[in-house]
């Protein structure tokens, strides 16, 4: 048993348990953090799998993104937890039932017979000098360039959909008009500035237009 | 010759679509105008291509003007096929269609009398009425000018439609709705008959073409079809196309149409019983010859058919009251005798006497439409009398043309007849001899029915009322120049006609030749044999017992209504009770009405209500479309249960459905 | 060695685990998300023990085009939610019963 094997039960019982215990907390937070000790073993598993770039990428985006979101979603939304939890005693055997039925079905299909290390003997490790990073980029960039945009597309859709889903106007909020503040014409929008002779202030006549000027849009 | 042809054809049409479609526009005086312009253009023409045909040498025209659509090697053309038969035809169709259009102009002066007050449909019912007769003329130039099955069948339904809307001219009357309603049913009958003949001869020969047909048609004479349980090919056809025929020339059983038809006014019932609809079968069966000179069973029938319809519905005649019903008795007696002569394979004496029968029978329908008009449109016989009087013009060509009709010696009728009643009896094919009994005996019928209306008609003691009587007189020049132009022919035209028709082969043009007779029904050989000029005619029929027997009943007509009618008014009536159950028969026309009233129209009406509560209400409406949309809800009803919204459901029903799958995937 | 078989074990126990989290977190629509991200990871996990046991990166790219689009997934999922939230004051599954026939 070589280090490596170590490393793999250790991270893989750490996702497991870590997924257990998501699936079984009270509190929604406390789950999400649970989820992200999965996600971070399973990172760690990944690059044992000589996919270090995605493990990485599976920590900044998964764990620095979208877990914060869901925290952030958890935190901001208030969730009454306790009806949320009725009748979960009475559906665990039931679901124990079906995902142990799924397991050994998996285990059935995805066990050593099939795809032991006699059918899939381990390929050598990757020498110094491979990087992974600049392998996985020169795919992206050359045979998959058009999926990469189309999966920019989606997310750009995405951030878009999520903003305008979320968006609420306020009546008492200020905000500024960019779209007016463009179109300002140079005419009568603008502050005029008016030039005049300084007074004298002794000579000041009385009812003199100071406010000449202008209004601001 | 084909412009010619096409003008003759396409006048009244045209002439009947501006009077039909404008006529609001161009009044009454330009509607009748422009239809009488046409269908003079084309009695002028079609006289014009007659005497051609008679003292020319015309060649005899068969062609396609054109081709509609090649289907499968079968053309459908318009096309024209004139020889001196289409010649004869279309003369006796344009001229008598003229002489009616003239008489509308009198008859129809004061239609607006005919409707209801005010009502949107009697506006421009004049120049409709015009429009309708010059489109009748129209289809039944298409009618004997084709050349081929498909026009034939369009013309033959043309007739059939305009005879529909002329019968129900006066749309507000019920009777008239009926009686329309009643000539187009029983025309569909007949002509569901005429489409399987023409669909047996498109199928055996392939062609609608007549020409090719009939010289294909002796190649066919021994085939045999399996229809029920095997009969002649040619049989088969000949009668499905008589069929149409009866449908057309009104025989027995599909008669029942025309006396009901009688309630279209007077100008279009001489219009169809005179020149163009009901002879449509006469001229078609005479037409259609070399194909019934192939098959005896279907001239057996003919000949039997006719000869009932000849004898029994002239009895009927007898007890009729209505002037014009009296006549259209007479008129389908007379189309028995044309029926009877083509039976007989006297094709010529059919033909020959649907010409004569044109012009004295015209003439009969528009003098009793002279009276009805001089009468203020009663038609009750019995509340006429001593019309001769007051209508010298009506009576002297009424009495004509009841002479030429009973066969009186040197009239048109006689010549026609007596051919008719020899041939039959010269004939050997079985029913001959019921037939000739039959014809023979009919013509004491026919002199009874004719007498009997003229004198119950114009003599005796005038029983109308006093303020009828007050305005009786002779209607105006349009109305009599037509009764005089329809005498001189109703008279003469036997005489000049009879030699060249029956005796000489004039028919035939070159080799061409319309009637064809096998040897062994030639039954007019008899006839041609012992020709020795019509003086020798009239002098041979002298001697034989139609001539007596039409004397007879003359004789008989004139002391009963004339003579005893005199001191005894009631005697029409005293002798229809002493007929007493016979009579209720006549009156009843033999229970016809009666039957199909109640087996066809009933068992139809009785069968679609049962179709419409069953069929339609219960089985369509009940089981399939609201069966089906309530089933659909039921099922839904019970369905949407499972569709609980909440979202958890869901994908527990995925999972399980996973879980199944992959189950299965493993297993298996 | 650790065989290609022990990670698509790890796969399949992620994979139920996650359908158990549906099971038992069935009215907290939170958590339904999370054991999709859970699902999520456990087929991620078989593409790169493939990808990585047969040499072919495709496996890879197939995973980095699954996270962009679970992001998505989650952003739009999570903002869906927030929409919800605020109309009906409730993420209760028990309350989202429009659907019912």
């Amino acid at each position: 048993m070589g280090f490596e094997k170590f490393l793999f039960y250790v991270f893989a019982l750490i996702t497991l348990w870590a997924s257990g215990m998501v699936i079984t907390r009270r509190n929604p937070v406390h789950s999400v953090l649970f989820l992200v000790l999965a996600f971070v073993a399973s990172a760690a598993l990944w690059i044992l799998l000589e996919a270090e770039f995605l493990g990485i990428v599976l920590v900044l985006v998964y764990v620095g993104a979208v877990m914060v979101l869901f925290v952030f979603v958890i935190m901001m939304l208030d969730v009454d937890i306790a009806t949320m939890r009725a009748g979960f005693i009475r559906y665990l055997p039931l679901g124990i039932v079906i995902a142990s039925v799924m397991a050994v079905e998996i285990f059935l299909v995805v066990g050593p017979g099939n795809f032991g290390l006699a059918a899939f003997p381990p390929p050598e490790p990757a020498a110094a000098g491979v990087s992974n990073v600049e392998n996985l980029g020169r795919l992206l960039y050359t045979v998959y360039v058009y999926p990469v945009e189309i999966a920019a597309v989606i997310l750009l859709v995405a951030i878009v959909a999520a903003i305008r889903l979320t968006l609420r106007r306020r009546p008492d909020s200020k905000y500024v008009n960019p779209a007016r503040q463009v179109r300002v014409k140079k005419g009568p929008d603008r502050v005029r500035l008016v030039k005049m002779a300084t007074e004298d202030v002794v000579a000041a006549p009385a009812g003199v237009n100071h406010s000449d000027a202008g209004e601001n849009p | 010759m084909e412009n010619v042809y096409l003008i003759i054809v396409l006048a009244p049409l045209l002439g009947a679509i501006v009077a039909g479609f404008f006529g609001g526009r161009i009044g009454r005086h330009g509607a009748h105008s422009v239809t009488i312009a046409g269908v003079t253009v084309s009695t002028v023409l079609s006289l014009w291509v007659l005497s051609r045909f008679i003292w020319g040498d015309l060649a005899v025209f068969n062609g396609a003007v054109y081709t509609w659509m090649i289907v499968d090697g079968m053309h459908f053309e318009v096309g024209f096929l004139v020889d001196k038969l289409t010649a004869l035809m279309m003369a006796t169709v344009t001229f008598v269609s003229l002489m009616v259009h003239i008489y509308t102009i009198g008859y129809m002066a004061d239609d607006e009398h005919n409707w209801p007050q005010g009502a949107l449909i009697g506006k421009n019912s004049y120049q409709r009425f015009f429009s309708y007769i010059s489109l009748f003329t129209f289809s039944m130039l298409m009618l004997v000018m084709s050349n081929n099955f498909m026009q034939l069948f369009f013309g033959w339904e043309a007739v059939g439609l305009v005879s529909y809307l002329l019968i129900g001219f006066w749309s507000t009357r019920e009777s008239a709705i009926f009686a329309n309603l009643k000539a187009f049913l029983v025309n569909r009958v007949g002509d569901f008959g005429f489409i399987l003949g023409i669909a047996a001869i498109g199928m055996y020969f392939g062609s609608m073409d007549y020409a090719e047909v009939f010289a294909m048609a002796p190649g066919q004479a021994g085939t045999q079809v399996a229809v029920f349980g095997g009969v002649s090919l040619m049989s088969l056809i000949c009668i499905l196309l008589f069929i149409g025929a009866m449908g057309k020339s009104a025989q027995v059983p599909l008669h029942v149409w025309l006396p009901d038809s009688m309630e279209g006014p007077t100008p279009i019932s001489a219009l169809i019983h005179a020149a163009t609809m009901v002879t449509a079968g006469v001229f078609m069966v005479a037409r259609m010859s070399p194909l019934y000179e192939l098959s005896e069973t279907a001239l057996s029938f003919v000949m039997i058919i006719g000869a009932t319809t000849a004898f029994f519905m002239g009895l009927v005649g007898l007890v009729q009251n209505d002037i014009k019903r009296v006549v259209a008795y007479s008129t389908l007696s007379q189309l028995g005798y044309m029926v009877a002569a083509l039976g007989a394979s006297a094709y010529a004496a059919g033909i020959f006497h649907l010409m004569t029968h044109a012009f004295f029978k015209a003439l009969l329908f528009l003098a009793a439409g002279s009276v009805i008009i001089a009468l203020h449109h009663k038609q009750d016989i019995r509340e006429m009398g001593g019309l001769r009087k007051y209508m010298p013009i009506t009576w002297v060509t009424a009495l004509l043309g009841s002479l030429a009709l009973i066969g009186f010696p040197g009239f048109s009728g006689f010549f026609s007849k007596d051919a008719i009643i020899e041939a039959v009896g010269a004939s050997q094919i079985f029913g001959s001899g019921y037939a000739t009994l039959l014809l023979t005996v009919g013509v004491l019928i026919t002199a009874l029915y004719s007498f009997r209306m003229y004198f119950l008609v114009f003599h005796g003691k005038e029983r109308m009322d006093e303020h009828t009587k007050r305005h009786l007189h002779e209607p105006s020049w349009v109305v009599t120049v037509p009764l005089v132009l329809l005498a001189i022919p109703s008279v003469f035209i036997g005489w000049y006609t009879i030699e060249p028709l029956l005796i000489g082969d004039w028919l035939a043009s070159g080799d061409w030749n319309p009637i064809v007779v096998a040897p062994a029904h030639d039954t007019l050989a008899h006839l041609r044999e012992h020709w020795s000029g019509q003086a020798g005619f009239i002098h041979h029929g002298l001697s034989a017992a139609p001539f007596f027997l039409s004397m007879l009943g003359l004789v008989i007509a004139a002391v009963v209504w004339w003579l005893v009618h005199a001191w005894n008014p009631r005697i029409d009536d005293q002798l229809q009770a002493l007929g007493g159950p016979v009579t209720r028969i006549l009156q009843d026309k033999y229970g016809f009405d009666d039957f199909n009233q109640r087996v066809f129209a009933g068992g139809i009406r009785s069968l679609g209500r049962t179709l419409w509560m069953t069929g339609d209400r219960r089985v369509i409406d009940g089981a399939l479309v609201n069966g089906s949309a309530r089933s659909v809800g039921r099922i839904a009803q019970r369905v949407r249960h499972l569709q609980t919204g909440y979202l958890y459901h869901y994908a527990i029903a995925m999972i399980v459905g996973l879980v199944g799958l992959m189950t299965i995937f493993v297993a298996f | 060695m650790i065989a290609l078989s022990d990670y698509l074990i790890l796969g399949g126990l992620l994979f139920s685990i996650a359908v158990t989290g549906i099971f038992l977190n069935r009215k907290n629509i939170i958590l339904l998300l999370m054991c999709i991200e859970l699902m999520l990871l456990a087929v991620n996990m078989n593409f790169v023990a493939f990808s990585h046991f047969r040499g072919d990166m495709t496996g890879q790219v197939f995973v980095f085009f699954i996270l962009t689009v679970a992001a998505a997934e989650a952003a739009i999922g999570l903002a869906i939610l927030v929409v919800v939230f605020r109309s009906r004051r409730s993420i209760n599954v028990e309350d989202l019963d429009t659907l019912k026939g």
